[in-house]
This record gives C-alpha cells, sequence and structure tokens, in this order.
C-alpha cells in the first residue's frame, strides 16, 4: 500500500475518541491488518486516546487531542499527545497484582502495553504523548518499549 | 455503538441480557443503573448476560469488577454468562477471569446460585 501519515487537532471530548478508534480501525485494515490485530489496535488506540482525554486533558475545552497516524514504514505508527500535568508510567500500580485486581480503574496502560508491538512515552510541556507501534506481518519479540 | 440492557427472572435469579458495547460513558453507565436498580428491589442473584457485547475497554472491565464488588458487598451473588471470545481473552489477560464466576450454559448457571 502506499504510505501517509496524517494528523488530526481534537476537542477533549468521548467523541473524539470515538472519532479517533473509528480512524484507527480503517487505517489497521487499509494496512493489512488482520481482524484480531485490528481489534488490538483500536482497543489500544481507544484506551491512549481515553486517557488523554480524561486524565490528560480531563475534558478541559481549552486543551486539545492530537493524534498522528503513520503508514509510511513497515509498520502502523500512532501518537497521542495530551495537553495534561503529564503522565509517569513508571508510577503506575501492577493491575494483575492480588491487591489490585478488584480496584475499578488502572487498566488501560497495561492492556495498550498488552496489545502493540511498541509503546513509548514522551513527556511534553505541557502534557505527554504516547506512541503505540504495531508490525505489519509479524509480531515484535519485545513488547516494552522506552518511556 | 450504544449498549442495550434488559432483565428476566428464572428461578429467582435475575438475568441482565447486554448488547453493545461496554465502554466509557454511556455503556457503564446503562450497567451500572442496572445493577444498582437491581440491588434496589432486592434482586441479588444476578447472571450477567454478556453473549451480545461486542466490545468492552478497561472502562467496561471496571465496571463490571464494580458490579461484582458491589453485588457481592450487598450479600448478593453476581456471575457472568456467554463471554465472547474477545471478552473472554480480556479476562484471562487482566486476570478477572479467575475473579468471576463464568458460565457458558444458561441453565447450569441459574443452578449454580446457592
Amino acid at each position: 500500500m502506499t504510505g501517509k501519515r496524517v494528523s488530526y487537532t481534537l476537542d477533549s471530548t468521548l467523541e473524539s475518541v470515538n472519532t479517533v478508534e473509528q480512524i484507527a480501525d480503517k487505517l489497521a485494515k487499509d494496512s493489512g491488518f488482520e481482524d484480531e490485530e485490528r481489534h488490538k489496535i483500536t482497543m489500544a488506540v481507544r484506551e491512549a486516546s481515553v486517557n488523554a482525554v480524561l486524565h490528560g486533558n480531563a475534558y478541559d475545552p481549552s486543551k486539545k487531542l492530537t493524534v498522528g497516524f503513520d503508514t509510511t514504514g513497515d509498520a502502523l505508527v500512532i501518537s497521542i499527545a495530551d495537553q495534561g500535568r503529564g503522565l509517569d508510567p513508571a508510577t503506575l500500580p501492577d493491575p494483575l497484582a492480588p491487591e489490585n485486581l478488584l480496584k475499578q480503574s488502572g487498566r488501560g496502560i497495561f492492556l495498550i502495553r498488552t496489545f502493540m508491538d511498541e509503546v513509548r512515552f514522551r513527556i511534553l510541556d505541557p502534557g505527554t504523548e504516547i506512541t503505540l507501534i504495531k508490525h505489519r506481518g509479524h509480531a515484535a519479540e519485545g513488547k516494552e518499549g522506552s518511556k | 455503538m450504544t449498549m442495550k440492557s434488559s432483565t428476566r427472572q428464572v428461578d429467582g435469579v435475575t438475568i441482565v441480557d447486554l448488547s453493545g458495547r461496554i465502554t466509557l460513558g454511556e455503556g457503564s453507565v446503562v450497567l451500572r443503573d442496572q445493577i444498582r436498580d437491581l440491588l434496589s428491589k432486592g434482586n441479588k442473584r444476578i447472571l450477567l448476560n454478556l453473549g451480545d457485547v461486542s466490545y468492552i475497554d478497561s472502562s467496561g472491565i471496571g465496571e463490571l469488577v464494580s458490579a461484582y464488588t458491589t453485588v457481592r458487598n450487598q450479600g448478593g451473588e453476581l456471575k457472568l454468562l456467554n463471554l465472547t471470545k474477545k471478552v473472554h481473552d480480556l479476562l484471562q489477560i487482566t486476570k478477572l477471569y479467575t475473579v468471576f464466576d463464568i458460565k457458558d450454559d444458561e441453565a447450569t448457571a441459574i443452578k449454580a446460585f446457592a
């Protein structure tokens, strides 16, 4: 396929989350990912978008969600940035720990890391950018990217 | 995209038939309100039929956990029925498969309530 880079700047709303999810699903399909991989990609994108809108920008109408899709290389690369107070993923509790299993929240980043081949965090000023990478045709050996 | 919910009573068990997506926002709220409504009416034996639930995000998983703990804290029981493969896989990944009592046959599930 012909690769391309596209980016969107969106309001901090749940409608934007749904929009980003739908774009990710279409791009994943157009990039040749099978149904199961598409589901993983769209779910990871949804979780990252929810984090940006809900925890990052806290639905603040003055703060925007910026999403970039890059299909030019041998992978689908999605970056999602908020303008919030910043997230340090190292401080997140392990949702699989027995004491956390019955907590209502705290599984989003874990699911993103599980579903994508590489996950990278970048601290912005202000905000956080998370980059999600899914390689075409094969599963990457290493799941965890650097912060 | 929206979630729908309806209830049936079978042998003292309330079966909640859910369909659609349980995600942040509407889907999670529908489930939360449904559980709250059932408990307020004294229905504490609840079987959530997820057979037509196409998608659950982490908020939806959290809502299932919340429903489970809320019902249990009020002396009730909540079980899950008919998981799709996607939902089954999600509960396995998050280690919640061993927390929930999960059934794939309605009659067997109803008998399993104390």
